[in-house]
C-alpha cells in the first residue's frame, strides 16, 4: 500500500489542502468583489427595487370671478393607481377592478394600452367613495393597487360658466407631444379648454413626488401613504374679470331651446363681464373623464352644446354693423356728423348702375346720420358706402380688426371673415370685384361674417371715445391689441342718438330693452342665414348706463334663428345689463324688468315714457 | 467531567463542534429567512422545523457514531445497492416537495418524504472506499478507473434521470476526491475529466479545436504509461462529447438552458431566468461590508429573493450581515474541510481515509456549486448548502456523514 505510506498522505493533504483553499479563496474574493467594491451599484439597484416614486399632483389654482366669488377650486378626490408590475398582473388587477370602480370594457382597453413598465397606471381619477371604501376595506385582496387623495376640481356654477372657464381633464397622448408639454406626465389633469385651457401654466402648480415601498409583486408595504419626497407646490389664483352672478343670470334667462351666445363688456376698460354660449355644457361632468354615453350625446347633439358660439361662432352682422359703416366714414371724414343725406329714402334707390331695395317700401324721407341708424335705412347706408368706396372700406375695417382675432385671452377665437383687399373676391369667388361690392359690405352683409364677442369689442369703441381695448378675462392684465377710430365727441353723441332712436318710444326695440333706472341703447339685427331663410339670426348690440351719463356696459347679444333682433334679442340684453347695473348701484333685483314684462306681468311702470 | 462527557460524545471535538456551530447558524438564518413583510406559513415555522431535523440528526450521530467500522465495510455493499433500487424507484413513484416541485427526487413514505440521493451519496462513498481501499495498489492505469467510475455513474445516471443537475455534480466530486486519495496520479484524473471538459468546451469550435490539440499531444508524450486502447478511448470519448455536445443541448430543458445563458449574461432575460440570479447579487451587493442587519434584508422581506431559505439562503447571510458574514461563513467551512484533510491524513486505515475524501468531496462540490451559483460563478444549479440551507433529509445525512467521518478517524489503531 504505497499509496497509503504517511508521506504520501501528507504530500496529498498538502495538495487537497492547496485546492480547498483556491476553491474558497475564489469565491472569498468574488464576495469581495461585489460586496466591497460594487456594493454601491448594487445599494442603488436594491433601492430602485423597493422604492417607487410616485408624482402627486399640486391642488390646482382656485378662479376667482371679479367680486372675490370662487368660480373654480377643489375639492377631496380619489385616485385609483395600479402600481407598476409585469404587464400581466397589472391586467389581472384591472379586471378586478372593473365591477367596483364601473369601468366599461372599452375603457378597460384604454387602460390596458397605457400600460407602461415601471410606471404606476392611473385608473380613475376620480373613483366614488363607496368604491373607495371597498377598496380600502378589502385592501388585501387588492395587491398592487394604491388610492390617493388628491384634489379634484369643482366648478360651482356648473353649466352657467361652462364655456368661458372650461374644464380639465386628462392630458391625451397627442397633447403630451405637442412643445407646450413636454414637462407633463400620463395621468396628469391640464385645462382642455377656455380659461383652464388658457391659464393652465398658472393654475398647473408643481408636482410633488410620493415614494412608496413595494415587494416584489408590486404590493404596498410600510404606510399607505408613503412618504412624501417632494411636496407638491399649488398652482397660483387667478382673478377674472368675470361677473359670476352676471353669468348665473344670464344662464337663467336665456331661452332653454335657443341657441346663441351673450358677451358682456366693461367699456372702461374692455373687462370681460360675461361671455355665455348656449346651449352650455357643464364642465363638472368632464372632471375625471366624461362618461362615454355623455361624450356621446354631448358630441353628437345637433346644438352642438360644446361649440362656444360667443368665441367661435360666425354670423353675418347684417344691421348691427351699420354702426361700423358709421363709424369708418365719421372716421375717414366722408359724412359730417349730423349731415342729411342728399338722396332720400323712397323705398329704394338706383345707385351704381342698380336699383337697391330699402327693407321699408314706404321709404324713410331724408334723414341723417342718427336718424339713419334709428331707422337702419339701407338706402342712407348705400350712400354713405358708395362715399366710403369700396377700397378704403376694406382698408378701414382690416384696421378695426374684422379679419383678426380681437385678442380676448382664450386658446380659440374665430378671426371673422371680411375682405383685407379686393383679390378676396378673385380668392374666394374667382372674380374681380366691382365698386357695387361696398353696398353689401355698407348694410352687414356681403362676405363679412362676425363672432359675437368681436361686436361687442366695436361697440366697446363706441361706448368709448372711439378706442377699443382688446376684451380681457385675466383680471389686472393690459390689453395687447387694441385700435381707435377717430371720432369726435360730436360725432359719438350723434351715433348714439341714432341708437337711442332705436331703443326709444317708437323705436322697434322700445318694450324690450326699456327698463326703470338704466338706459340702454343699441342696435337690432336679422342675420340672414344659408340654413334657415325664413329664420334669420337675431342680434342686439348695444350698451347701458345710468339715465345721462356714460355707458357702463356693453352687451352683444345673439340668438341663432331668433327671427327678430328686437323681440328675441334685445330682451335678454337689457335684462342682463339690468342686473349687472343694479347689482352695481346696489339696487334690489327684480325679474320683471323690461317695459314688456312689465306690461305681460301686468305690473304699472310709472317711469315708462310714451 | 461534562468536557469529558463532551468530548466521549462528540468523537471529534473540532470537526462536531465546527459543523454544530453551522447548523445553529444555518437555523438562525432560515428563521431571518422567514421574515418577511408578507410572511407565507412555508418560511415562517422553517427554522421550528429545521430545530426539529437537528435533534433527530443530532440522535443520528449518536448512534451512527458507535457503529464500528467494520460494520459500515459489511453493509457497504447491500447498502449500495439498495441506494441504487431505491433512486431508480425515485423515478417511478417519486414526487417533487416544495420548491423543487418539478424535480421528482423524493419518496413519500407517508409520515416523512425522503430523498433517497442523499442516502445515495453516502453508500457510493463506502462503495468507493471499500472497492479501493482493498485494492493493493493505486490506480494507474485508466482501465484501473473504470470501475470506481461506473459504481459513481450509475447513482449520478440515476439521479440525472430525475433530473437532478446538483446531485450529479456531488457524484462526479465524490469520485474525483476519493480517487484522488487513492493515489490516482493528477494526470490520469484529468485524462478522465477530459471528456467533461470536451463537452463544455465544444460550444466555441475554435476553443475546442485548440483544445483537442493539446489533448492529442498530451496523450502522445503518455503514451508508454498508456494502453493503445486507453489512448484511443480517451480519443473517441472526447471527439464524441464534442460531437454530442448540441444534440445534448438541445435535449435539455428550457430552464435548463436558461439557467446556463442566464450564468453567461445575467441580462439576457431580466425578468425571467436572469431574475434570480440579479435579485441574489443585489441583496449580496447591496450588504456590502457589514450588512443591513439581522433580519432586516430588504431584498429577503419584500420577496426579490429567490428560495430564500433553501438555495438562496447565502444570498441572506451576504445581506444582512455583508461581507464579514460571508467570510466568516466561509472561513468555517474552510476549518470543517480542513479539519476533515487532516484526519483523513492521520488514518492509517485506506477505507478510514477514502470515505473521509470521499465526504469531502461532496460537501467542497455543495459549498462551491451553492455559493457561487448566487454570485454568478456558477450556473444556478437546485443543490443546498450543507448545514445551512432548510432541507431535513439533507441536514439528516449531512450529519451521518458527519459521524462517519468521526468514527472512521476515532476508529484509527
Amino acid at each position: 500500500m504505497k499509496a497509503h505510506h504517511p508521506h504520501r498522505r501528507r504530500v496529498r493533504a498538502k495538495f487537497a489542502t492547496g485546492i480547498i483553499g483556491l476553491v474558497l479563496g475564489a469565491i472569498a474574493f468574488q464576495f469581495f468583489r461585489v460586496q466591497v467594491l460594487q456594493s454601491s451599484d448594487y445599494k442603488l439597484q436594491s433601492e430602485s427595487n423597493r422604492l417607487r416614486p410616485l408624482p402627486t399632483p399640486a391642488p390646482r389654482g382656485t378662479i376667482y370671478d371679479r367680486n372675490g366669488l370662487i368660480i373654480a377650486d377643489n375639492i377631496p378626490g380619489y385616485a385609483v393607481y395600479v402600481l407598476a408590475a409585469p404587464r400581466d398582473s397589472m391586467k389581472v388587477s384591472l379586471r378586478r377592478l372593473q365591477p367596483i370602480l364601473d369601468l366599461s370594457d372599452p375603457r378597460i382597453e384604454v387602460l390596458e394600452g397605457r400600460i407602461r413598465r415601471n410606471l404606476p397606471l392611473l385608473v380613475d381619477v376620480d373613483a366614488d367613495l363607496d368604491a373607495v371604501a371597498a377598496l380600502k376595506e378589502r385592501s388585501n385582496e387588492f395587491p398592487g393597487i394604491y388610492i390617493e387623495m388628491r384634489p379634484k376640481r369643482r366648478y360651482r356654477s356648473g353649466a352657467a360658466i361652462g364655456h368661458a372657464l372650461g374644464f380639465v381633464s386628462e392630458i391625451a397622448a397627442d397633447e403630451l407631444a405637442t412643445p407646450r408639454f413636454t414637462e407633463y406626465e400620463q395621468g396628469m389633469l391640464i385645462g382642455k379648454a377656455g380659461i383652464e385651457r388658457q391659464y393652465e401654466e398658472l393654475l398647473q402648480g408643481t408636482r410633488g413626488v410620493r415614494i412608496l415601498e413595494v415587494d416584489a409583486t408590486g404590493r404596498l408595504v410600510g404606510s399607505f401613504a408613503g412618504r412624501e419626497e417632494n411636496p407638491s407646490l399649488p398652482g397660483e389664483d387667478v382673478h377674472l374679470n368675470l361677473d359670476l352672478p352676471l353669468m348665473e343670470w344670464i344662464h337663467s334667462i336665456f331661452p332653454d331651446s335657443m341657441r346663441g351666445a351673450v358677451v358682456a363688456l366693461d367699456p372702461a376698460d374692455g373687462a370681460v363681464l360675461a361671455l355665455y354660449s348656449a346651449p352650455t355644457m357643464n364642465p363638472n361632468d368632464f372632471v375625471g373623464g366624461i362618461e362615454t354615453d355623455l361624450w356621446n350625446e354631448l358630441s353628437s347633439d345637433h346644438r352642438q352644446p360644446l361649440f362656444n358660439r360667443a368665441v367661435l361662432g360666425r354670423y353675418a352682422p347684417a344691421s348691427i354693423w351699420k354702426l361700423a359703416t358709421a363709424g369708418i366714414a365719421l372716421d375717414a371724414g366722408v359724412v359730417g356728423p349730423t349731415e342729411v343725406m342728399p338722396v332720400p329714402c323712397t323705398g329704394g334707390i338706383t345707385i351704381l348702375g342698380q336699383y337697391k331695395r330699402c327693407w321699408n317700401p314706404d321709404g324713410h324721407g331724408f334723414l341723417d346720420l342718427a336718424g339713419a341708424i334709428a331707422n337702419s335705412c339701407n338706402v342712407y347706408f348705400y350712400q354713405l358706402g358708395v362715399r366710403i368706396g369700396l377700397d378704403r372700406m376694406l382698408d378701414a375695417g382690416t384696421r378695426l380688426g374684422f379679419s383678426r382675432r380681437c385678442g380676448i385671452d382664450l386658446p380659440e377665437e374665430n378671426p371673422g371673415v371680411f375682405p383685407q383687399d379686393r383679390n378676396f373676391w378673385v380668392d374666394v369667388f374667382g372674380y374681380r370685384p366691382l365698386e357695387g361690392e361696398v353696398l353689401s359690405l355698407a348694410i352687414g352683409q356681403g362676405p363679412n361674417d362676425q363672432t359675437p364677442l368681436k361686436m361687442a369689442q366695436f361697440y366697446t369703441a363706441l361706448a368709448r371715445d372711439g378706442s377699443a381695448p382688446a376684451p380681457r378675462l385675466l383680471k389686472g392684465t393690459d390689453p395687447t391689441d387694441s385700435w381707435r377710430l377717430e371720432l369726435s365727441r360730436l360725432a359719438i353723441e350723434e351715433l348714439r342718438k341714432g341708437m337711442r332712436g332705436v331703443t326709444s318710444p317708437g323705436g322697434t326695440a322700445y318694450f324690450g330693452t326699456a327698463l326703470e333706472h338704466w338706459e340702454v341703447i343699441g342696435k337690432t339685427g336679422s342675420g340672414q342665414n344659408p340654413q334657415d331663410p325664413e329664420r334669420p339670426h337675431a342680434w342686439f348690440a348695444g350698451m347701458a348706463g345710468p339715465w345721462g351719463g356714460e355707458p357702463e356696459i356693453v352687451v352683444v347679444v345673439l340668438v341663432e334663428f331668433g327671427e327678430s333682433g328686437s323681440r328675441m334679442a334685445a330682451p335678454i340684453a337689457a335684462k342682463t345689463v339690468d342686473f349687472y347695473l343694479r347689482r352695481k348701484y346696489g339696487i334690489p333685483i327684480d325679474t320683471i324688468q323690461t317695459l314688456a314684462e312689465h306690461y305681460a306681468a301686468g305690473v304699472p311702470a310709472p317711469w315708462a315714457r310714451q | 467531567m461534562i468536557l469529558r462527557l463532551i468530548r466521549y460524545w462528540a468523537i471529534d471535538t473540532q470537526l462536531v463542534g465546527l459543523v454544530l456551530i453551522l447548523t445553529l447558524f444555518g437555523v438562525a438564518m432560515i428563521y431571518s429567512a422567514g421574515v418577511l413583510n408578507d410572511p407565507s406559513p412555508v418560511t415562517t415555522g422553517a427554522w421550528m422545523r429545521q430545530l426539529v431535523w437537528l435533534a433527530i440528526a443530532l440522535v443520528a450521530f449518536t448512534l451512527v457514531s458507535r457503529i464500528p467500522l467494520r460494520w459500515f465495510e459489511w453493509v457497504t455493499m447491500p447498502g449500495y445497492v439498495f441506494a441504487v433500487i431505491m433512486l431508480a424507484a425515485t423515478k417511478v413513484i417519486g414526487t417533487g416537495a416544495g420548491t423543487a416541485a418539478g424535480v421528482e427526487s423524493f419518496i413519500d413514505l407517508g409520515f416523512v418524504r425522503f430523498q433517497p440521493a442523499e442516502f445515495a451519496k453516502l453508500a457510493t462513498i463506502l462503495a468507493l472506499a471499500r472497492y479501493l481501499g482493498s485494492r493493493a495498489d493505486e490506480p494507474a492505469t485508466l482501465k484501473d478507473l473504470v470501475s470506481p467510475a461506473v459504481i459513481a455513474g450509475l447513482p449520478l445516471v440515476l439521479v440525472l434521470l430525475q433530473p437532478d443537475l446538483g446531485s450529479a455534480l456531488a457524484f462526479i466530486g465524490i469520485l474525483f476526491a476519493v480517487l484522488f486519495w487513492a493515489g490516482t496520479a493528477p494526470w490520469l484524473l484529468l485524462l478522465l475529466a477530459s471528456p467533461g471538459v470536451a463537452l463544455i468546451l465544444s460550444f466555441n469550435t475554435l476553443i475546442w479545436s485548440g483544445y483537442f490539440v493539446v489533448l492529442v499531444i498530451f496523450l502522445y508524450m503518455y503514451r508508454y504509461r498508456l494502453y493503445l486502447v486507453e489512448s484511443v478511448s480517451v480519443f473517441i470519448a472526447n471527439l464524441a462529447a464534442g460531437t454530442i455536445a448540441v444534440p445534448l443541448w438541445n435535449s435539455l430543458a428550457a430552464y435548463q438552458q436558461n439557467r446556463i445563458l442566464v450564468f453567461l449574461d445575467p441580462g439576457v432575460d431580466p425578468r425571467g431566468a436572469g431574475y434570480q440570479l440579479i435579485q441574489s447579487m443585489v441583496a449580496i451587493g447591496s450588504g456590502g461590508l457589514t450588512g443591513k442587519g439581522f433580519t432586516l434584508g430588504t431584498q429577503k422581506r419584500l420577496d426579490f429573493l429567490p428560495e430564500q431559505h433553501t438555495d438562496f439562503i447565502y444570498a441572506v447571510i451576504g445581506e444582512e450581515l455583508g461581507f464579514i458574514g460571508t467570510l466568516l461563513t466561509l472561513i468555517t467551512f474552510a476549518l470543517i474541510l480542513y479539519r476533515l484533510v487532516s484526519m483523513a491524513e492521520q488514518a492509517e486505515d485506506p477505507f478510514a481515509g477514502l470515505v473521509i475524501f470521499g465526504i469531502l468531496g461532496t460537501w467542497l462540490v455543495h459549498i462551491f456549486v451553492n455559493i457561487g451559483m448566487t454570485v454568478g460563478m456558477v450556473p444556478i444549479t437546485g443543490i443546498p448548502l450543507p448545514f445551512v440551507s432548510y432541507g431535513g433529509t439533507f441536514l439528516l445525512m449531512s450529519w451521518v456523514a458527519v459521524a462517519v467521518a468521526a468514527r472512521v478517524a476515532h476508529e484509527e489503531p
